[in-house]
């Protein structure tokens, strides 16, 4: 019954959440309904009994990728199709979001015994300690992958983004190599007395 | 009432495709600017991700946790991959709308 409840807040928040992400017209505004969303299906996972990947969807989601999209909409200063509005006009907004945040956790953690007790039917262990275990056996090829998947990213995010700094000095081997003594030494003959000064 | 209120494997994959279809929408409707896609493409994957969980749950076993974390991983790897393309095509043209990207066609 209260899992039933729970599943409907979360799939109705995460529901509107998501239409919110697409139909809004600021960018920072989609950036934080997408971290409403990844909260609730972060709660969406604990009643499916997959805490482990609750917390990482929360820090990796909630956290990192949202930074990475706030960092990279304050960067490029959006010219939206709208007028910028005082703050005034984003607070009832922020604070509500803020509020249905609040709720649900307050709610999360009062049910918490109950959801834990029915979700914890699905692994026999403890969900991080089975999903390791599978993760570092079974399923090994495809973390590696996974790990070059991380790997290339980091690579091709930092070529694609890097600027050549402009003035800078710097040693150009292949310049130094290819002088030879002969193209730029010459030896002159200079009598006695005839000299510069 | 009470039935409604037992949850099984259907009503998550009910939601899952909402939330697909919702995304979805969002990369087709969306002319403004390629953030919003980015994010959108964020939404179908938190979509598949909660399928994968949902039928991992409701088959006893863990693999569909696994993979989901993969496709978790995939997922932070794209939005970082599709920002800086972002920032690289801000940089050339000082717009990121869909419509002046649109002569990226070689």
């Amino acid at each position: 019954m209260i899992i039933g409840a729970l599943f409907y807040l979360f799939a109705l928040v995460l529901i509107a959440s998501a239409v919110a992400v697409v139909s809004v017209r600021q960018p920072v505004n989609a950036v934080l309904f997408l971290i409403l969303c990844f909260f609730n299906a972060a709660g969406l996972f604990v009643l499916l009994g997959a805490e482990f990947l609750a917390f990482i969807l929360l820090i990796v989601y909630g956290g990192a990728v949202a930074v990475l999209f706030l960092f990279v909409v304050m960067m490029l200063d959006v010219k939206g199709d709208v007028p910028r509005l005082p703050l005034k006009r984003f607070l009832p907004l922020s604070l509500g979001v803020g509020a249905v945040l609040l709720v649900q956790v307050v709610i999360m953690a009062a049910f918490w015994p109950e959801a834990h007790a029915v979700t914890s039917v699905a692994a026999d262990s403890e969900n991080t300690k089975a999903l390791g275990r599978v993760l570092y056996t079974d399923f090994i090829y495809p973390f590696q992958v996974s790990g070059l998947v991380l790997l290339t990213a980091m690579i091709g995010a930092i070529v694609l983004t890097q600027r050549e700094p402009r003035g800078t000095k710097r040693q150009n081997v292949q310049a130094q190599l290819d002088r030879r003594a002969e193209d730029v030494v010459t030896l002159r003959h200079v009598e006695s007395g005839k000299g510069a000064l | 009432m009470g039935n409604l209120f037992v949850i099984g494997l259907g009503h998550y994959l009910a939601l899952a495709g909402l939330l697909f279809v919702v995304g979805l929408m969002g990369v087709v409707m969306n002319r403004r600017n390629v953030i919003v896609w980015l994010m959108s493409i964020e939404v179908m994957l938190l979509a598949a991700t909660l399928n994968l969980v949902a039928f991992s749950h409701f088959s006893g076993g863990i693999a569909g946790q696994a993979f989901a974390m993969i496709v978790l991983t995939v997922a932070a790897a794209e939005s970082a991959i599709g920002l800086a393309i972002l920032v690289v095509a801000f940089r050339h043209r000082d717009e990121i709308a869909v419509s002046g990207l649109a002569d990226l066609k070689g």
